[in-house]
């Protein structure tokens, strides 16, 4: 066991590509745990190279041996926490395990929502946050202007502020002996009943579910009969130990020991991250606190192309699952899609990511719905029923109220670029709150919107409008009742459910002549005039037609060449079968995935 | 014409016979056609003799159409040998349609009178638009005046069936221009006239054009063009007998109704298309591969496709449906009349049935129609022990 008074655990909080990876490489050289040899740039990032495939959403741990000043070894529990807006509560949890946080920001690119948005979760965890600006050896680099965006966000003086180049070496010194003074020992009881936290867990294909976990009071030894207090499970501590950072495995931890726990659970979803461990034997009264379970806020629906890949992308949802437990999904029919699958995610990036590894490591094809949100409809007998599907919110005279979810989001940008934010903000019904200048030439905005409002192309728009600029993090803030309505497109009076969305009445103008407008240029000429209508309930909103196609011909069979004009019209025939029929419209996928697609014409 | 009369044509024996030799090669044409090979023309004359030799002898022919290329750019005395072993090998029916396509820039009254004496008794003229911009664009070689000459040529020489060739939807085309050419069509007093849409095809000229950001025809533009080709035909008495052919009554050309009635037809010469026993042949496509291969002692076939069963019943609907007749019912038609698609072809008066009999009303919209065909699956059939 180690002594207390000689750990010190500490994450590092930076927005992407702000230098996490190298920081930690250079944090794993200084500190002897890989030799030069072993080294190879951004360890922590490549280890797992097949279970992440480049991007990072677990988080890496690693246990440090640093010999200070003071002549003096120290443990150093460095606990990496996602970086994505999505996984706020994962990095909640992360944090939990720590004592202090590294608060890391680009000399260039200076302060990043996230990273604010991360900081306020360190702050409010209790931890002692130690800021530094990286990069200082960039030609672009204003470390001073960094410095001063970071006092804005948590005080104190731009001095203090430490400065270092994770690529070069230059300044870890520093931080290394800063880490040792500034960042409290655990303070954990050794004699109490155990309890460790488990703050993150991975699947790993021979050894099943492996948990990383920090033991807050008491002993885990190998070999426990644990109590998991959340799942109400109970596990063998089949093997416990140490990330140096490879595996190493050790008989007990005490307080304030960072490891890994194997129990042998093989399915994900039985270990919940957030969940506290105790003694089977000798219980702990009360779990540690902060435990919650991530609940899916984006959905959309993802079908294959071709209709025959349905089984193959379930097979690719259950693998991915085996890694992800917050991914959830229901098998769904869309008329015009076939079958495929209501997935819910816990937030845009979630969705994307998800979406991206399907399609470039499991091969699909997808067809993704526009993404919506969790409504709470109060139907007419008073019952409270989660609509997650636009075709599923009963009619007006079926319901009694609707509510939608709302976020707080806040937005760091340039301070040129506030007009341009506050507009779109309010275009999507935010409610704007606070400005907050972390320096003159950069802006905190503070509101509340509706989820729903941002789900499908908030960020995109808010790229494109500050240049990409500006950075948004988002959490839940409760659900408010508002005037929804759902948009049905139809074509030739033939609802298409893919189409369907849920949207402020006042909004629902633009949509409904948005989409009958896309659709008009995407479909191509039938054999008659087809109707592309927008709808509320029976009410047309917004109408275009398709004319009939004239001329479909070919001129001449020169000389009776009649197998080569048969050929060429099987061919064309064969383009049919990536057709999809909406009552007798033939409507090429392509429409489907062009008519849903983000993009900045709103 | 009567539907009974459209389909007899299915028992008569026709011979198509290609001449490749051009003085240009039009931009928009996707032909077997060859120019500056002048010199070829008697090797390759021979060659189509010797090939017509060593097929089966038939019976006598009823129609016989030399198409290209420009037949006219060759000297008539190379056509009329060929004649002379179809004759040999086949015999020509007394009163056999013999028709030679021409284009107005090399017909003169000379000429006329050899292949009339030769034994050419109608001739199809590619006379394309009287609007000589039009024509220049077309890249044709030809002025309007042209075709007004060779007409008159043809007339002094004796040719009675004659037949003109437009293309509309050009770039360049006017509805003022397309009219004033189907006015000066009509006005030569011809028996058949056939109007084309101008067809982008890859790997023409026009076809490049198009691709690098060249105008295109506009589809409904050419519907416009068609309607009112249509119409005025009709005020003129042609009716239309083919998607694209319209004749005054009993000028059908016989060759092309023999084709679409799924009727038996030999083809000769390189890229020719022939049906015969059950098989539809295509030479190859190469002059000088057609004239090697033949001149060797092989055979100048590049492939052919067995059309029987179910393929057949397709096939019959497929060349069938192209005729303002339609065609009669049968397995094929049922099926489609069955399907979804079928069922959409009907109600948008695309197709229409009575009597089991399918007409294409809607001839702009064929090649949705024959897609739908090709989509037909056979019938199961019942056997007893399956009952």
């Amino acid at each position: 066991m180690t002594n207390q008074s000689r750990i010190r655990n500490f994450s590092i909080i930076a927005h992407i590509d702000h230098g996490k990876s190298t920081l930690a490489d250079r944090l794993l050289e200084k500190t002897g745990a890989v030799t030069a040899r072993e080294m190879r740039d951004q360890i922590l990032d490549s280890m797992d190279l097949e279970r992440e495939r480049g991007i990072t959403i677990k988080a890496q741990t690693v246990r440090l041996d640093y010999e200070a000043n003071d002549g003096q070894t120290y443990v150093l529990n460095l606990i990496d926490t996602p970086g994505h807006v999505d996984f706020s509560y994962e990095v909640s949890r992360s944090l939990a395990a720590c004592e202090g946080a590294l608060l890391l920001v680009d000399a260039a690119q200076g302060v990043q929502a996230q990273t604010v948005a991360n900081s306020y979760l360190a702050i409010d965890a209790g931890l002692e946050v130690i800021p530094a600006v990286n990069k200082i050896d960039l030609p672009a680099a204003d470390p001073d202007r960094a410095a001063t965006e970071l006092v804005g966000i948590i005080g104190g003086s731009p001095n203090d502020v430490l400065r270092l180049s994770a690529k070069s070496g230059e300044g870890v010194d520093d931080l290394l002996e800063t880490l040792v003074k500034e960042v409290p020992p655990p303070l954990g009881d050794p004699d109490a009943p155990l309890r460790a936290l488990v703050f993150d867990s991975y699947f790993d294909a021979y050894r099943g579910v492996v948990c990383y976990v920090r033991v807050v009071d008491g002993r885990l030894e190998s070999g426990d009969e644990l109590r998991f207090m959340a799942t109400r499970e109970v596990h063998d501590a089949n093997d416990i130990g140490f990330l140096r950072p490879k595996a190493q495995p050790v008989a007990a931890m005490g307080p304030g020991d960072v490891g890994y726990l194997i129990t042998g659970v093989k399915e994900i979803d039985r270990i919940k991250v957030g969940d506290t461990i105790t003694s089977e034997r000798r219980p702990a009264q009360q779990a540690l606190p902060g435990y919650d379970e991530p609940k899916p806020m984006v959905f959309s629906g993802l079908f294959p192309t071709d209709g025959d890949d349905f089984e193959k992308l379930r097979e690719a949802l259950e693998k991915l699952r085996l890694n992800d437990a917050s991914l959830a999904w229901e098998p769904e029919t869309s008329k015009a899609l076939g079958f495929g699958f209501r997935c819910g995610f816990l937030g845009l990036l979630h969705m994307e990511i998800v979406r991206e590894r399907l399609e470039r490591e499991y091969d699909m094809d997808l067809v993704a719905t526009a993404p919506s949100v969790a409504y709470r409809v109060t139907t007419l007998d008073g019952q409270v029923r989660e609509i997650r599907s636009p075709q599923d919110l009963p009619d007006l005279t079926e319901r009694r109220n609707v509510s939608e979810p709302y976020v707080k989001a806040m937005i760091l940008a340039p301070s040129e670029y506030v007009g341009p934010i506050m507009e779109l903000a309010t275009s999507r019904r935010a409610i704007v709150g606070n400005m907050n200048y972390l320096s003159p030439e950069r802006v905190e905005l503070d509101f509340e919107v509706p989820l729903g409002e941002i789900v499908f192309d908030f960020f995109d728009v808010l790229k494109s409008r500050t240049k990409g600029y500006a950075s948004l993090d988002y959490e839940p803030a409760g659900y408010r009742e508002a005037d929804l309505v759902k948009v049905d497109i139809l074509l030739n009076a033939q609802p298409v459910d893919a189409f369907s969305a849920v949207l402020h009445r006042d909004n629902a103008q633009d949509y409904g002549k948005k989409m009958t407008g896309r659709l008009r240029n995407l479909i191509p000429r039938q054999l008659f005039d087809v109707p592309i209508q927008a709808a509320i309930g029976g009410r047309i909103i917004s109408r275009e037609t398709v004319r009939a196609k004239r001329k479909d011909v070919t001129a001449k069979c020169y000389g009776g060449d009649i197998s080569r004009k048969k050929k060429l019209l099987q061919r064309q025939k064969e383009g049919k079968k990536r057709m999809k029929m909406v009552g007798s419209v033939e409507v090429p996928q392509e429409a489907f995935v062009a008519a849903l697609k983000v993009d900045d014409d709103s | 014409m009567t539907p009974e009369q459209a389909d007899r044509f299915a028992q008569t024996a026709a011979v198509y016979v290609h001449i490749p030799f051009c003085s240009a090669v039009c931009p928009y044409c996707d032909f077997a056609v060859v120019a500056g090979q002048d010199q070829l023309a008697e090797r390759y004359v021979e060659a189509v003799c010797a090939e017509i030799g060593r097929t089966d002898p038939w019976r006598p022919l009823e129609s016989v159409y030399f198409g290209g290329g420009t037949p006219s750019h060759v000297h008539p005395e190379l056509l009329m040998r060929i004649l002379a072993a179809l004759t040999e090998k086949h015999g020509l029916a007394a009163e056999a349609e013999v028709t030679l396509e021409a284009n107005p820039e090399d017909f003169d009254v000379a000429r006329a009178k050899t292949l009339r004496a030769g034994g050419f008794n109608r001739v199809s003229f590619g006379a394309q638009s009287f609007d000589d911009a039009v024509l220049a664009n077309l890249g044709r070689r030809h002025q309007a005046d042209h075709i007004l000459s060779s007409v008159k040529a043809a007339r002094q020489a004796g040719f009675e069936n004659l037949s003109v060739d437009l293309i509309f939807g050009t770039p360049g085309e006017t509805n003022e221009s397309w009219g004033d050419t189907l006015a000066r069509a009509i006005s030569i007093g011809p028996d058949h006239v056939s109007c084309y849409a101008l067809t982008v095809e890859p790997g023409t000229a026009l076809g490049l054009e198009v691709r690098h950001g060249g105008d295109a025809p506009d589809p409904d533009v050419q519907a416009d063009r068609y309607e009112t080709a249509a119409a005025e035909l009709g005020a003129a008495g042609f009716e239309r007998y083919e998607v694209s052919n319209w004749a005054r009554p009993g000028h059908e050309c016989h060759y092309n109704m023999t084709v679409w009635a799924q009727g038996e037809y030999e083809a000769y010469g390189n890229g020719a298309h022939g049906y015969r026993s059950g098989r539809r042949y295509r030479n190859h496509r190469r002059l000088d591969a057609y004239i090697e291969r033949v001149e060797s002692g092989r055979s100048p076939r590049a492939g052919h496709d067995k059309i029987e069963g179910w393929d057949a019943e397709l096939d019959r609907l497929f060349v069938g449906l192209r005729r303002t007749v339609g065609v009669a019912g049968g397995p094929g038609t049922e099926a489609l009349l069955a399907s979804d698609e079928g069922r959409t072809l009907l109600d948008a008066a695309v197709i229409s049935e009575e009597n089991g009999r399918i007409v294409v009303t809607r001839p702009l919209l064929s090649d949705a129609v024959h897609r739908s065909v090709l989509r037909q699956t056979a019938p199961i059939v019942l056997t007893d022990s399956d009952a």
